[in-house]
């Protein structure tokens, strides 16, 4: 190939690069064989303790459901995972079609007209839909729950920079978890283009007020957060006028990894659909007449109006919406009510077992919950976390980090993949660390 | 080579027969007002569900179909290793809020990466959180307000060059930054009218090198020194960087803020659109700045830390895209300094060869050796009638995924081509036969194109017209495409 170019070696090809910034190689090690490399990593991550070796009680945004095998077949097909976003349309008509169907259920779920093929994850997407709940109603005020995780609050501040966009919190109900009422009503002044209401909320609780809420955000949007599965037993957000819905979706089929990657999900009304981030697959026809999908809309994209895009995004999470719509296909209406109504009953059960050990509260916000629940260890619950770690087991998230005034307080969650002996486990260490 | 994509009239999800609503008794789990009664998803036996998707996945085109010199964007082989890894269960069936004791192995990974990719791109420090190169760039010009805030400076301008990725621009506008473009002479910045556009307000100049022309800048020491001057700071795109490994770095070059983007250089799979991975590098100055946490090691336990008091915070939830993390990470094991800069030469060679192949049949603007892509063009067939987009079509009844096309957009009518290392010399020869074929066909053939693919070409126009977005829309509107 060299003789073909008239050159002697493959440093002709570089002569373009001026020796001044010229490096001799990477201060790396070697290659390794690929047994090696398999042997290296599996050895280092084997210092993990994964929810295969130790039961968590673990949720907060990232849930650990049992995904059928069905759904890593799907997405383990390497037409699938190893093609580029689909902009060639005739050739990529299989995954289109996938994202339309995920597109689709988010729908069906959420009761909003469209939605995007993802965002990167339930933190960015609280930041689009700020970004353009400002576009639509024009306002520089976006209204939050004060309890939310932080990470959530940190990025959405990040995505306002821009835009000059302040965040306004709102406070929660001491007694119920809930939105405070009077107190959304002093905050929803007229320069706020949007509030945003999560259901389940952060304690795990059904946020109930959703008439009274959309009443109090009158002419501002409204955006829904919602975790997906739970939303199957849930009216859905379309119902009470919801601008636009967003969630976590990495329950949908998607392994917890860590943290990422992780599903954005990102749906709205048709009115507002050439308002939205992200990129959309919509349906059409080829040039035989033959029913056929593509990406469209892209004039609210980055790569077409550039600085005037809704948003910068161009790779997203699509893999993970194919999964996503592989585990709503495989479960069905049936297997996903069931499925969500097994995880409410689960922790109303957990709750009253920690409950009825001395030295617990649970769940300390009074009310139907979803499948977590604050609980309150009344001598403290540092001490508790680290114990249950010496007795194999990891207890919840800590809540003083988000919330000062929750010192003892913690979220725990539960899900259909505990066993008997976890859950046996977990009361019998917390009795003994009472 | 014939080809002819597998197609089936696959009915959506939604058609198919669904079997009998079964009833959930909500009576003590969800209050009356908010309780939902139906949900309308399908009932679907396992097997169907799977046949369903196989098909699907049978009228979809991925790098292990076939060749996808997409430009830009590295569509090199995936390695199978780097997904059974993936899947291990230390890696899967990890909580992000579990207590750092029970995470080590995920750390002391996460520490190692951060290392490797400052060694490669000559910076003193990185973040593993940004999701995508985009947001990378976010993160990047995010870094770069908060440096220059703390000087006590405010400044509000991005430059970029003409030939610059659409995210660029995208990322300044988001973050409500002025854009000043500059204008390419020769395929190059034109380092006068650089000069011309810096000053106190300028934030950062975002440079591609080498560019989307797949040329080499190289006079970026001197733009290094325009841009410095200005005491605005030098961002790195690291879209290109398959290019450079080993050769030059981000660093050598003087580039204070340097992206990854791990599913292009690094090879983790793109998954039809995502999930990708961002990392961000940088230099001292801007070190205080990345977001947090950063992965730290105290000489005998790993951890993360939060403890960054200048920090602008997140950018995402948790850590970064963790699964995608080990991909990248064990193919830098796997290639190591030896493999990764011969990866560089080998991307390079495939780029230039293929180019002195198709000389002759399209137009290739601006001489010169190229790094790892190249831009032909196809306007010398506009006489005739065809188009860009036409040969595009048209490679697909070749079995080949067709390059990116009008971009970047001072070539008219634009193939942009991106061999990579991991095709073969047969491969690239086929697809250069196959276009010196298109070429001479004639143009009924191509605007009729593609012929051998699920369908044929798709309206795009209708799609945007119609802008129905899911089953609900097209059952309460029942527009024609139905």
């Amino acid at each position: 190939m060299l003789r073909a170019l008239g050159l002697r070696a493959i440093e002709d090809l570089f002569s373009d690069v001026p020796a001044e910034v010229r490096t001799d190689g990477l201060d790396l090690p070697p290659g390794l064989s690929e047994q090696d490399v398999v042997v290296r990593i599996t050895e280092m991550l084997a210092a993990n303790r994964s929810m295969d070796d130790m039961p968590m009680f673990l949720g907060g945004g990232i849930y650990d459901h049992f995904v059928p095998a069905s759904v890593r077949a799907i997405s383990s097909r390497s037409e699938f995972y190893t093609s580029y976003t689909p902009y060639q349309p005739e050739l990529s008509q299989g995954i289109l079609q996938a994202l339309w169907e995920y597109q689709s259920l988010i729908c069906e779920l959420s009761g909003m007209d469209a939605a995007n093929t993802s965002l990167y994850d339930a933190s960015t997407a609280l930041g689009e839909a700020a970004l353009m709940a400002h576009r639509i109603h024009g306002g520089r005020v976006f209204v939050i729950p004060r309890a939310i995780r932080w990470n959530r609050r940190s990025v959405l501040q990040n995505y306002l920079l821009g835009g000059s966009l302040s965040v306004r919190d709102v406070d929660y109900d001491r007694t119920t978890g809930l939105l405070d009422l009077a107190k959304l009503r002093e905050a929803v002044t007229p320069d706020v283009c949007g509030v945003y209401v999560e259901t389940p909320n952060f304690f795990g609780r059904f946020e109930e007020q959703i008439e009274a809420i959309r009443e109090v955000v009158a002419d501002a949007v409204l955006v829904v957060g919602i975790n997906p599965v739970a939303q199957a037993v849930l009216r859905p957000p379309g119902d009470y006028d919801a601008d636009i819905v967003i969630g976590e979706g990495q329950a949908l089929g998607n392994p917890a990894n860590f943290g990422g990657p992780l599903l954005g999900i990102f749906a709205c009304r048709q009115e507002h659909v050439r308002k939205m981030p992200g990129r959309v697959i919509g349906l059409t026809r080829d040039a035989n007449g033959h029913r056929a999908f593509c990406m469209t809309l892209q004039t609210r994209e980055q790569h077409i109006r550039r600085e005037k895009a809704m948003s910068n995004i161009c790779t997203n999470e699509s893999l993970l919406a194919v999964s996503a719509a592989a585990y709503l296909a495989v479960l069905g209406s049936n297997g996903l009510r069931a499925l969500a109504a097994e995880n409410i009953r689960r922790a109303k059960d957990l709750a009253a077992a920690i409950d009825r050990i001395d030295g617990y509260v649970a769940p300390v916000f009074k009310g139907a919950h979803y499948n977590e629940f604050a609980v309150r260890a009344k001598k403290g619950y540092d001490r508790v976390r680290k114990g249950l770690l010496d007795h194999g087991v990891h207890g919840g998230i800590a809540l003083k980090r988000y919330l000062p005034e929750l010192e003892n307080v913690a979220l725990f969650t539960t899900t259909e993949r505990h066993r008997p002996e976890h859950v046996e486990r977990l009361l019998q260490a917390l009795e003994a660390l009472a | 080579m014939t080809f002819r994509q597998a197609t089936y009239d696959e009915p959506l999800l939604f058609e198919k027969r669904s079997g009998d609503e079964a009833t959930v008794d909500l009576t003590d789990l969800v209050p009356a007002t908010i309780r939902r009664e139906r949900l309308e998803l399908p009932n679907l036996p396992e097997h169907d569900v799977v046949r369903h998707f196989t098909r699907l996945s049978q009228m979809t085109f991925g790098i292990d179909s076939g060749f996808y010199p997409l430009g830009s964007c590295t569509m090199k082989f995936n390695p199978k290793y780097a997904e059974e890894l993936a899947a291990l269960p230390t890696v899967a069936r990890l909580h992000p809020d579990q207590d750092e004791s029970t995470v080590q192995g995920a750390l002391r990974l996460m520490f190692e990466l951060q290392r490797a990719l400052a060694t490669i791109s000559g910076m003193d420090a990185v973040t593993l959180q940004p999701a995508a190169g985009a947001q990378g760039e976010l993160t990047g010009l995010l870094l770069a307000a908060a440096y220059h805030r703390d000087r006590g400076e405010r400044r509000d301008q991005v430059i970029l060059p003409d030939t610059a990725h659409g995210t660029n621009f995208a990322s300044a506008g988001m973050l409500g930054f002025q854009i000043v473009e500059v204008p390419s002479k020769d395929g190059r910045v034109d380092v006068k009218a650089l000069d011309a556009a810096v000053g106190p307000r300028t934030l950062a100049f975002m440079l591609t090198n080498p560019n989307t022309l797949g040329i080499f800048e190289e006079r970026v020491l001197d733009i290094a020194d325009v841009v410095h001057d200005a005491g605005a700071l030098l961002y790195y795109d690291g879209a290109n960087f398959n290019a450079i490994l080993g050769k030059t770095s981000p660093g050598k070059m003087n580039f204070d803020i340097v992206h990854f983007n791990l599913h292009k250089t690094f090879t983790t799979p793109h998954g039809g659109g995502g999930p990708g991975s961002g990392p961000v590098g940088v230099r001292k100055p801007l070190e205080a700045y990345l977001p947090y946490p950063l992965i730290a090691f105290d000489g005998a336990r790993y951890h993360l830390d939060y403890d960054r008091p200048k920090s602008i915070g997140k950018v995402r939830a948790w850590y970064g895209n963790f699964a995608l993390l080990v991909r990248a990470y064990a193919y830098i094991l796997r290639l190591g300094s030896d493999g990764l800069t011969e990866a560089a030469e080998r991307a390079v060679l495939n780029a230039n060869y293929t180019m002195h192949r198709l000389k002759g049949i399209l137009e290739v603007p601006f001489g010169g050796i190229r790094k790892h892509e190249f831009v032909a063009s196809a306007a010398s067939l506009v006489p005739k009638g065809v188009r860009t987009v036409d040969v595009a079509k048209r490679l697909m009844d070749f079995g080949f995924h067709p390059p990116t096309v009008y971009f970047p957009h001072l070539v008219e009518e634009a193939l942009m081509i991106e061999p990579t290392e991991t095709e073969t010399k047969e491969t690239l020869d086929a697809f250069v036969d196959a276009l010196a074929r298109i070429v001479g066909e004639d143009p009924t053939t191509l605007k009729g194109a593609p012929h051998h693919t699920a369908v044929a070409r798709v309206d795009e126009v209708r799609a945007a017209r119609e802008a129905v977005l899911s089953w609900r829309t097209a059952k309460a509107r029942k527009p024609d495409s139905l």
